[in-house]
């Protein structure tokens, strides 16, 4: 039978608006690496392979295109590149399980600021920073990427209202923006 | 009428709108009152209970009179105060609470009424006959009294949520709040300064004055360049602080576009949260009115007001203004009216030994107490000594003090304390951790003294967060002591109004204390003081000194009621923006879903998902049709149904089986690999929590099936679970459900289809697993069956879920068979005795659904010595069974041993799912009986009360179809 087709939860979709700009991304491979009770030097050596360490909570790291980020205790998704042999930690393929979007411009933060409940500016959130938190009503981690840019990861299956929710809280601000309050 | 050369509007630019269908013209930086008293409009509003014609009293959102409609294109919005909003082009309101227009109000026959409809009125005269008051007096008490009305449709205007952080919060941008930013400010703290208004500047657009040597104005323009050009320093402006909180938290709402037209995506209000380290309370004060007799008529004004709508506005209230105030500062006004050429023609003073230096008539000593003017004033009684007369005047300035706006300091339960040299309540310190209060708010009645409590706030601030505060020189200001001789009620002829907006008079308040409501909080309650929108604002501080003259306490003593959140009304609408319809929830949406959708399938909502209903065929006119033969084609060629909703949790680890073991009934650590076994899980009380199939991929790898519903609750338990009972176990788990498309593949040609789709032949037993390729993908394959038939899933990376549903589909119909939807999903699991939330709902044990062989002798597992408890098993349970009808039959019913009476003692048990089975030509049902395991045979009579349906059903064993399950094994 003929190869099946593969299809992102949004199709790529792209938004600009106000200065503001929203995309779906592709993340690559995504796999969660879950600690096992003292497994934490196993894993290391082999995260070192990609010259990457075990993140702290609420941070990431990045070396040559893989990613490592903090999701929870004792657990790291690790992303961009498939995984290489970890002993001492369970993994779990996570790549189809969450739609991961980009959010750039002078006011992400602003945007973010009417959906997700945690200080994200700059001060608070510098670039590396994770966090575990809600976009409304959803579950999602938000990374800082840059002094203008985030990633948000939420549910696949939340995908559309997580891109409906920003696209309108993005209009709105876009909309304080352009008149003069 | 507006005076030339006097306000700080912006006479380049004027705006017209219109109040009850007139138009007007106004001035950007005009409020609607403003604007209306610009245009001698001094009528806007009627009373609540008596109907009185009613003007604007204050100049800010403590308004108790000006109360308006704004219409808009999709909104109208009521109860909104005249002193707040801003006019802008095409500004449509109108006047409310009343019937007729609102200079002729046929409501106003209430106040001819009045003596007969004083306080608790209602609850003595309306007692009977009893039923009338639901049905006849309440409905008309509540048409006679009240506020605005509502279009009755939804609004669907735009709003919006916000959450902000800052180590420094100050509320209010008086002296007081623009001194205390400015030091956070240059200490370079995270500062948040919200002012209520539409301008920043408290009072100081107000009164003027000098701060530091120059005009107050110009000061104020020198700070606020120098806050908006520091990049840690947020200015908010027509933002209230309505509330404070735990932890520093304080709500707040922002008036966004509200003082605009409508525009897309324009959001009128914004609900704040923000999150302070410290915060500084610089609301200032408002003035407090004197009740002296009829002191409700339009072009009687706060004091303060009048110098607001002078100095800010350019407005005078009238051609004779006359000022009643018992304070120095009050004065001000009156040389301010003469110096802007309006007559003042009396100032009355009732402190004996006031001064007087005004070039106008003095009467020191004196007391209003009486005034005139059906619509508008016209003249005043005023009595000094022995001798009473009239004074014509159309503007009466009062000022019985000041109130300092501490409000949210009492937010937490703090009361606030009794000042005695102000006569007024000033905040208990500490009362909200984190905050303090400065300037007025905190009884700091002076320039000077709201400057250097400011800053001293600031500073101590900054200096807790380890910041180093800023060399900031003092500005030098005015710091005239404040004196005044209380004064909360005049004596004489006639209703005292002490709260204006839900018409509360001093006789109210006496015949409460003398009808046994002698505590402030039962005053408040039999009156309605302090409970109409200002919450009191005008009139607590008052009422109360009244209720204390009338028991023959002190203030003190008599205590005084709270303020609680919010400080002025909130809309819904902003506190739940985004969340009306379906942003109620998020949406989950399957791969299939665009799929189903082409082909018809109504979708129905299941656990946040979204799953089609069923696959309408042409010619097909009810849902049933379409069920029954999506039905027939699993029993006899083959389905598709999209089953990725259900809980999939990875499972791994050398503790892994152990685990299972501990939170399901059953025993997993035996399942050899590429097996499936079905598990039942219990709640630490011993009831059913979920039930699910787990497959084990791996020596130590597993992965558990939980239903749709519960797989949040599940990964919950789990979770609690592991971190509570065996968090050292070397095991880790995480949720996989969205990784996964999964599709259930059943009927007599279920194994034709799938082989087709695989790219090597398996051949896997009943309750086997097996990892497949399909199409040049990695998938996984399961032998499972939620039908009776053969029935396998077939689950593949959720990317290529549309593509895999799709083929599927397409080669299933040239199969005979096709997609099937939930209402055949139902009935196939019904006829087969399957259980769904429906059935383990929360009340059950493994013992009521049969299944209390399930539960392991030889381990222990969560919930298992609380399943043994006495009153959990036994025939006296209500058990699970099946029950066959020949006529429609409803889940809900309650079922009867026929012959006995229906009541709720004879209840025998209940339905939880019913079908109509084309397999079996009949109606099915699984229900609970008592003792039903025992009964199978035995008829018992269904009643369903609400839909009216009684039928007597056949009981038997819950497994209706292929009870040996050859069928499923095949």
């Amino acid at each position: 039978m003929p190869e099946l087709i593969a299809k992102s939860a949004l199709d790529g979709r792209r938004l600009t608006l106000g200065g503001l700009t929203l995309v779906e991304l592709d993340p690559g491979p995504i796999t969660s690496v879950a600690l096992y009770p003292g497994g934490a030097k196993l894993a290391a050596k082999g995260l070192k392979t990609l010259g990457l360490t075990f993140p702290p909570p609420n941070t990431f790291t990045e070396k040559k295109g893989a990613r490592i980020v903090w999701t929870g205790r004792e657990q790291a998704f690790l992303m961009g590149v498939a995984p290489p042999a970890i002993e001492g930690a369970a993994l779990t393929d996570q790549s189809d399980g969450w739609a991961v979007l980009g959010i750039s411009g002078a006011a992400a933060v602003d945007v973010l600021a009417r959906l997700v409940p945690v200080d994200l500016r700059s001060s608070a959130f510098p670039a590396g920073r994770v966090a575990r938190t809600q976009v409304n009503h959803m579950n999602a981690v938000i990374l800082r990427t840059g002094d203008h840019e985030l990633e948000i990861m939420v549910f696949r299956s939340m995908a559309r209202t997580a891109w409906h929710e920003l696209e309108g809280t993005i209009s709105m601000v876009a909309a304080r923006q352009a008149v003069k309050i | 009428m507006r005076i030339d050369g006097k306000g700080l509007i912006d006479r380049t630019k004027p705006v017209r709108f219109r109040f009850d269908g007139k138009d007007y013209a106004g001035y950007k930086g005009d409020t609607l009152a403003s604007a209306l008293l610009a245009n001698d409009v001094r009528l806007v509003g009627r009373s609540f209970k008596y109907h009185r014609p009613r003007g604007v009293l204050t100049a800010g959102s403590e308004e108790p009179n000006a109360l308006v409609e704004v219409i808009g294109p999709k909104n109208q919005t009521p109860n909104v105060r005249a002193t707040v909003q801003e006019v802008f082009e095409g500004l449509e309101t109108r006047s409310q609470n009343r019937l007729g227009s609102l200079r002729f109000d046929l409501l106003a026959v209430n106040d001819l009424l009045w003596p007969f409809l004083g306080a608790g009125f209602y609850y003595k005269t309306f007692m009977w006959p009893r039923a009338f008051w639901e049905g006849l007096y309440e409905p008309l008490i509540r048409r006679a009294a009240g506020l605005g009305s509502l279009s009755g449709r939804h609004d669907e205007g735009t709003y919006e949520k916000a959450f902000a952080f800052c180590d420094v919060l100050v509320i209010g941008s008086g002296p007081a709040g623009l001194m205390a930013a400015l030091t956070a400010g240059r200490a370079g703290a995270d500062v948040i300064l919200c002012e209520e208004s539409h301008a920043f500047g408290g009072r100081i657009l107000s009164d003027g004055g000098t701060i530091g040597g120059m005009p107050a104005g110009e000061w104020l323009a020198q700070v606020l360049a120098e806050l908006e050009a520091l990049p840690n320093v947020r200015l908010m402006l027509r933002t209230t602080v309505t509330g404070a909180y735990d932890h520093g938290t304080y709500g707040a709402l922002e008036r966004v576009g509200l003082h605009k037209p409508a525009r897309p995506n324009l959001s009128r209000e914004c609900f704040w949260r923000i999150v302070a380290k410290h915060a500084v309370l610089a609301a200032g004060a408002l003035e407090r009115p004197v009740a002296f007799p009829d002191n409700d008529r339009p072009g009687i004004m706060l004091a303060s007001a009048v110098r607001t709508y002078l100095n800010r506005y350019g407005v005078s209230l009238g051609k004779r203004v006359t000022l009643f105030a018992n304070t120095d500062q009050a004065r001000a006004v009156a040389r301010e009216l003469m110096a802007a050429g309006v007559t003042v023609a009396a100032i009355i003073d009732p402190r004996p030994d006031a001064f007087s230096v005004e070039d106008c008539p003095v009467h020191v000593g004196g007391e209003v107490i009486g005034t005139r003017g059906r619509l508008g004033l016209t003249g005043i009684t005023v009595r000094k000594g022995a001798e009473t007369f009239e004074i014509e005047t159309d503007c009466l300035a009062m000022s019985g003090g000041w109130n300092p706006t501490l409000h949210l300091t009492c937010h937490m339960n703090g009361r606030p304390r009794w000042d005695e040299d102000l006569a007024a309540f000033v905040p208990m310190e500490g009362a909200v951790p984190g905050l303090v209060a400065v300037g007025a708010a905190n009884g700091s009645m002076s320039t000077h003294g709201a400057l250097v409590t400011g800053h001293a706030a600031a500073v101590q601030a900054v200096q807790a967060l380890g910041r180093k505060a800023p060399d900031l020189p003092l500005p030098e200001a005015e710091d005239r002591p404040y004196v005044l001789k209380a004064l909360w009620a005049v004596e004489g002829k006639g209703r005292a109004w002490l709260d204006f907006a839900n018409d509360v008079t001093t006789k109210d308040v006496k015949l409460a204390a003398q009808e046994g409501f002698r505590s402030v909080e039962h005053m408040k309650r039999y009156t309605t003081q302090g409970m109409a929108p200002d919450q009191g604002k005008n009139s607590n501080v008052a009422a109360l000194a009244v209720l204390a003259d009338a028991t023959g306490r002190g203030i003190p003593e008599t205590g005084t009621t709270t303020f609680r959140p919010p400080y002025t009304p909130v809309s819904i609408a902003a506190m739940g923006a985004g969340g009306r319809a379906e942003g109620f929830a998020p949406q989950r949406f399957l791969t299939s879903d665009q799929a189903s959708r082409d082909r018809g399938a109504p979708m129905i909502e299941a656990g946040l998902w979204y799953r089609p209903s069923y696959f309408p065929k042409p010619g097909e006119t009810t849902w049933r049709e379409a069920c029954d033969r999506e039905v027939r084609m699993v029993r006899e060629a083959v389905g598709v149904a999209d089953v990725s909703t259900l809980g999939k949790i990875d499972i791994q680890g050398k503790d892994a089986g152990r685990f299972l073991d501990f939170v399901y009934t059953n025993t997993f650590s035996t399942l050899p690999v590429g097996r499936v076994r079905y598990g039942l899980m219990l709640r630490e009380d011993g009831h059913v929590l979920d039930d699910g199939t787990s497959a084990r991929l791996g020596e130590d790898h597993y992965l558990m099936t939980t239903t749709t519903a519960a797989a949040g609750l599940v990964m919950r338990h789990l979770d609690f679970v592991h971190q509570a009972f065996c968090a050292d176990w070397q095991v880790r788990f995480i949720s996989v459900t969205e990784s996964w498309a999964q599709f259930a593949v059943a009927g007599p040609k279920a194994r034709a289809l799938v082989q087709s789709f695989l790219e090597e032949t398996v051949d896997l037993p009943f309750m086997g697993v097996a990892p497949v390729r399909v199409g040049g993908v990695k998938g996984r394959l399961f032998r499972i069956s939620f039908s009776g038939e053969e029935g396998y899933e077939l689950a593949v990376p959720t990317r290529y879920g549309e593509a895999l549903f799709r083929d599927l589909v397409a080669r299933a119909e040239t199969m005979g068979g096709g997609p099937y939807g939930m209402e055949a999903l139902n009935v196939l699991r019904i006829e087969k005795g399957f259980i769904t939330h429906a059935e383990i709902h929360g009340r059950v044990t493994a013992h009521d659904i049969g299944m209390e062989k399930m539960v392991s002798a030889k381990k222990d597992c969560i919930g298992k010595a609380a399943a043994q408890r006495p009153g959990l098993w036994g025939p006296e349970r209500e058990q699970l069974v099946g029950l066959k009808a020949s006529a429609p039959i409803s889940a809900g019913a309650h079922l009867f041993v026929p012959g006995m009476e229906i009541h709720r003692e004879t209840d025998q048990g209940y339905v939880t799912s019913v079908c109509w089975s084309p397999t079996l030509g009949a109606w099915l049902a699984l229900a609970f009986l008592k003792d039903g395991r025992n009964r199978h045979g035995e008829k018992i009579r269904l009643v369903d009360h609400l839909r009216g349906i009684d039928v007597i059903c056949e009981v038997c064993d819950p497994v209706f179809h292929d009870p040996a399950g050859e069928k499923l094994r095949a």
